[in-house]
């Protein structure tokens, strides 16, 4: 039994270290209905983008074996409109949230960070450099150390807020871009997003996205995510805030184990809207011995 | 728990109906409206399945789900003719807009399409609107259907049942044939017949795309409109067809 699961994240004190991922639970308001957000340690939220941008030709979900693929590409309204009409719903929760950012540039990426950390409600800001399913910037800064640390430095400069760097796994080496962005001013890293993938459908002898290639989630990434983030653990000193295939507080356990600090729920909210309600009542349950990173 | 097992998993592509007791939120589906279900306790499949409302019973608290077997997650439901212990989430996304004040609807269903069509036609019924149902498919459809104070009018392109020809044919004579009055034109099925019927008439469509959340998180579920992408879970499932970029 565990009676205080709460945790300081670069800065930012969370409740408990179990959080929603970005892109997979709206900006909180498409679930609160189904699911306490009170309750929840943090909420990521979709990736806003500066200016409004469309997103990809529709089929944009594909579903493969425990896991599925998404090429949503980004469809964001722009960050005016997510601080005018979004950001207002969450004032009356008690809950931090960690805006995630994706710009086309490291310029975009800075004015972003400008832009939101006037805002009060946020609590930091998750920039997702690893995004598969965009032509421009997206996965790009996220595969190349310098680039990474680049729109690292650019956004540090811009803001006070703390700073998760989110990385993407289709690289040789993770543990590189870690140590780069690390250097660059990262308070945390997440990690992974979504590892690129296809599915054809043998009927029509088409790829079943529209966007023909897209990001592979759920429980059929867990192996890799866990590698990633031992990977990782031991190349960098800030915190590291796991995920990928997360349905049970079991599966938490194996990224506490790993050595991840905090973890994030992204495709299991699909399967069950309470899956990081019941990951936290399962993560009370479980011995403290089990929330800190192994010796291995 | 009292959920009854039909005892064998249905073959692809017959068309199988659970019933759903003791459903808390029941008594406030409406026609349109589906849920989404959870198709076992594993990671296959993963997604929950959507589904539309086929029928509601308020006193007791059930509603029924109409289905072709298409995979995994239907083959899994097909198991039950009743269940209550099942992971259902809704109800989600809106419903057929329904005018008082225009006495005449007309349905138009393709194949399974039919299924929230039932539910749709059953609530105008009881607000004194005629109603005409149109189901086309290529052959005879095995679905049980009990048309009670509306007309349904089957067709079939092989002339298996019914008249020989397509939905759309039918929809056409009827439009004209009602002399311009004002008409409630209502229309669920594959996307093709959904084009030709939105071609002859505007109307309301219900349309289905692969989701993953149900509640409008993901934005998987985009469908192109004039007003840019809308999410067929949240911001429909039931669009004016006119609003629809074909
Ligand atoms: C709002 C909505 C309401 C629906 N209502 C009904 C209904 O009342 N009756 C009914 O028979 N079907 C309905 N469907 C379609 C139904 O959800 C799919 O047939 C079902 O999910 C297939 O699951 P499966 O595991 O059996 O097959 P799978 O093996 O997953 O898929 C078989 C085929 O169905 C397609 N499919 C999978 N998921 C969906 C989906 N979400 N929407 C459309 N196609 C899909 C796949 O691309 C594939 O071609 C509805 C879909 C939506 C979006
Ligand atoms: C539909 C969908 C949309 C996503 N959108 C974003 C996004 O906008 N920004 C981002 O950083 N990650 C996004 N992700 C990645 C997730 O946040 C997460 O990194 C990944 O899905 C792995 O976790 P999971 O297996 O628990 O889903 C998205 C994932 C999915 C499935």
């Amino acid at each position: 039994m565990v009676t205080d699961l709460s945790i300081e994240l670069a800065g930012i004190k969370l409740k408990n270290p179990v959080m929603a991922a970005s892109g997979t639970f709206g900006y909180g308001k498409e679930y609160s209905e189904f699911c306490d957000l009170n309750q929840i340690g943090a909420i990521v939220t979709k990736s806003i983008t500066l200016k409004p941008k469309e997103g990809n030709p529709p089929p944009r979900i594909a579903e493969t074996p425990s896991g599925i693929l998404n090429a949503i590409g980004l469809q964001s309204d722009g960050v005016e409109k997510f601080i005018a009409k979004a950001l207002p719903f969450l004032e009356k929760f008690d809950v931090p949230v960690i805006a995630s950012i994706a710009g086309g540039s490291k310029e975009e990426f800075a004015e972003l960070a400008k832009i939101l950390s006037k805002s009060k409600r946020i609590a930091g800001l998750e920039l997702n450099i690893s995004c598969p399913n965009v032509k421009k910037g997206g996965m790009l800064f996220g595969c190349d150390p310098d680039a990474a640390a680049e729109v690292t430095k650019a956004a540090r400069k811009a803001t006070k807020l703390p700073l998760i760097v989110k990385l993407s796994p289709n690289v040789t080496d993770i543990t590189l871009i870690a140590k780069a962005v690390e250097k660059a001013g990262a308070d945390a890293l997440s990690l992974i997003n979504t590892l690129l993938g296809m599915a054809i459908d043998i009927n029509t002898k088409k790829p079943k996205l529209g966007n023909i290639t897209g990001g592979l989630s759920g429980p059929a990434i867990r192996p890799i995510a866990i590698r990633m983030v031992w990977q990782t653990a031991q190349a960098v000193k800030i915190p590291i805030v796991g995920m990928g295939g997360i349905m049970t507080a079991e599966d938490a356990i194996e990224f506490f184990l790993a050595g991840a600090s905090a973890v994030q729920v992204g495709t299991g909210n699909f399967v069950d809207p309470k899956c990081i309600i019941k990951i936290i009542e399962g993560l009370y349950k479980a011995g403290p011995d089990l929330l800190t990173r192994g010796d291995f | 728990m009292s959920s009854k097992w039909r005892g064998t998993q249905a073959a692809k592509g017959t068309v199988c109906k659970t019933v759903i007791r003791r459903f808390e939120s029941a008594p406030r589906l409406i026609p349109g409206q589906f849920v989404t279900i959870r198709c076992g306790t594993g990671t296959e499949p993963l997604l929950r399945r959507p589904f539309a409302v086929h029928r509601v019973n308020r006193e007791e608290k059930s509603f029924e789900i109409l289905y072709e077997i298409k995979g995994e997650g239907t083959r899994f439901l097909s198991q039950y003719e009743e269940a209550d212990d099942l992971d259902i989430l809704g109800p989600l996304g809106n419903g057929f807009k329904i005018d008082l004040n225009i006495k005449n609807a007309i349905l138009v269903a393709g194949g399974i399409g039919i299924a929230p069509l039932t539910f749709l036609a059953e609530e105008l019924v009881k607000e004194k609107i005629n109603v005409t149902l149109i189901l086309g498919s290529k052959t005879k459809l095995d679905i049980p259907l009990s048309a009670i104070g509306y007309k349904l009018l089957i067709c079939t392109e092989d002339g298996s049942e019914g008249t020989k020809g397509l939905a759309t044919d039918l929809l056409n004579e009827f439009v004209r044939a009602q002399n311009f009055a004002p008409l409630q034109i209502y229309a669920c099925g594959p996307k093709a017949m959904l084009k030709a019927v939105a071609q002859i008439t505007n109307c309301q469509v219900s349309l289905e795309e692969i989701m993953a959340c149900g509640v409008g998180a993901c934005l998987g579920c985009a469908v192109k409109t004039k007003d840019g992408y809308k999410m067929v879970c949240k911001d429909g499932p039931v669009f004016n067809s006119e609003d629809i970029i074909w």
